[in-house]
């Protein structure tokens, strides 16, 4: 079973739908019990750091997210939940992440052009990065496919975690992993089949 | 590089696709959960459902069907349509929808895509506008383009995205229905003073508007027709190869 945690930030409905699509249990829970005992756990997220990893650290659930990392089980955080696995962002001040993956999250306007728009939103090509082994989160899918990205922050400092990244300007992170932990900037969720063969490849991931 | 957009909009009454659409292989043509699927298995980058329901009922319905649609369908959902308050927009997106547009809403209180991109972020309000020519002025009109507010269109749009708009759809009623190709002149206007996704709506007829629009104006992000895919006239699988041939970015 695929825990989705729910620590009061943003709706869910597609992500739980999502996993339904591809045939797996998946629930929301803000629930430390249910979430250990899931085989596998998403952090998602929407809107701003601050406000975002307020409510996921007020919710006491940092703690039991680093235990069940130690412990070996896959977390996969999505967009803002991809960001909270790094140790700070640099959005509107300067604040703590969950330090589960080194590096930072800075804004994107500071290594794009300055006539391309941000957010950086649409269909985006991933690119594999050729200094590593392809990460079994992409067994499923190729280099080149589309993914939907809805961000203005990107990660970076962070080269030994970079599994893809997407050209905007720059190369910007665009997935990242480090051990079992992995991060997807783009929303899986929201990216048609390609989307939906991530969200696979990460259910079928053994637990050690 | 992020590639440009082909959205097909369905304009949704109790329950049902209206407009009427010209399909074969789909066992129910109005249903929007069907027609909806077809688009996405069909190369469509993103959804936009249009409630023009009036009554409370046909809301409540729409809803239904809208969750429905994000259960089946895992690519960007846009809605809009009977939008005029921060709960709209909470209604909506408890359902699956990702954007919500917002029109006349917007016109009649001017807070709304504020108080809308503070709560959800600018990323998820659209402002939809439909404009039309008056004096050689492009003029904001509401109800559907049927009254004229006076408002002037580029006043409107700056005053949108220093608000909180993350997207602008711009709906030509000159050239919509024409289908004798976009509304050039509105939409370069238009993309000279806003920094957001701007998406041309209103007067594509064939593969070549789309060309013309997207080498023309580069900064426009997104197409967005109704009609034409419904009736199939044009194929939005046979659009992108014809775009991608032409050295427009997209996604096949």
């Amino acid at each position: 079973m695929v825990v989705i945690v729910d620590y009061g930030v943003g709706n869910l409905f597609s992500l739980v739908s999502s996993f339904s699509a591809i045939g797996q249990e998946a629930i929301a829970s803000g629930d430390a019990e249910v979430i250990r005992k899931a085989d596998k756990i998403i952090l998602p997220g929407v809107g701003a750091f601050e406000d975002a990893s307020k409510k996921l650290f007020e919710s006491g659930l940092k703690e039991v997210l680093i235990e069940q990392v130690k412990l070996g089980k896959p977390l996969l955080g999505i967009c803002l939940g991809m960001q909270m696995l790094f140790e700070k962002s640099y959005e509107y001040g300067e604040h703590k992440g969950l330090g589960l993956i080194k590096g930072e999250i800075r804004p994107i306007k500071e290594v794009i052009p300055a006539d391309l728009k941000i957010p950086h939103i649409g269909w985006n090509a991933l690119k594999f990065n050729k200094n590593r082994a392809k990460s079994e989160l992409f067994k499923n899918i190729n280099d080149g496919d589309f993914v939907y990205f809805v961000h203005s922050y990107y990660a970076t400092n962070c080269d030994e975690s970079v599994i893809a990244t997407a050209e905007y300007g720059a190369d910007l992170t665009a997935s990242v992993q480090s051990g079992k932990v992995f991060g997807c900037q783009f929303h899986p969720e929201k990216s048609g089949k390609v989307g939906l063969e991530i969200l696979r490849a990460f259910c079928q991931m053994e637990i050690k | 590089m992020i590639t440009k957009r082909i959205i097909p909009c369905l304009d949704v009454k109790n329950g049902r696709v209206v407009k009427g659409v010209n399909f074969s292989g789909l066992s129910d043509v109005s249903s929007p959960i069907e027609l909806g699927k077809y688009y996405s298995d069909n190369g469509a980058d993103e959804l936009v459902f249009y409630d023009i329901t009036a009554s409370a009922e046909g809301r409540e319905l729409f809803t239904d069907i809208l969750k429905e649609v994000a259960k089946t369908i895992f690519i960007p959902l846009t809605v809009g349509g009977g939008i005029n308050t921060v709960d709209d927009f909470d209604r909506v997106l408890h359902c699956g929808a990702d954007k919500v547009s917002v029109n006349s809403g917007a016109i009649k209180n001017p807070n709304l895509i504020y108080e809308a991109a503070k709560k959800y972020g600018d990323q998820c309000v659209v402002l939809s506008v439909d404009a039309k020519r008056v004096d050689n002025k492009f003029k904001v009109f509401a109800k559907g383009g049927r009254e004229n507010t006076g408002i002037d269109l580029i006043e409107w749009v700056k005053r949108g995205v220093n608000n909180g708009a993350g997207e602008i759809v711009l709906n030509s009623i000159d050239t919509d229905g024409v289908k004798g190709g976009f509304d050039l002149e509105m939409l370069s206007k238009v993309c000279e003073v806003v920094s957001v996704p701007v998406i041309a709506s209103g007067g594509a007829g064939k593969i070549q508007d789309f060309i013309t629009l997207f080498n023309t104006l580069p900064k426009v992000d997104a197409g967005l027709a109704a009609s034409i895919f419904h009736f199939g006239q044009v194929k939005i699988s046979d659009l992108k190869e014809q775009l991608y041939k032409n050295n427009i970015p997209v996604r096949l």
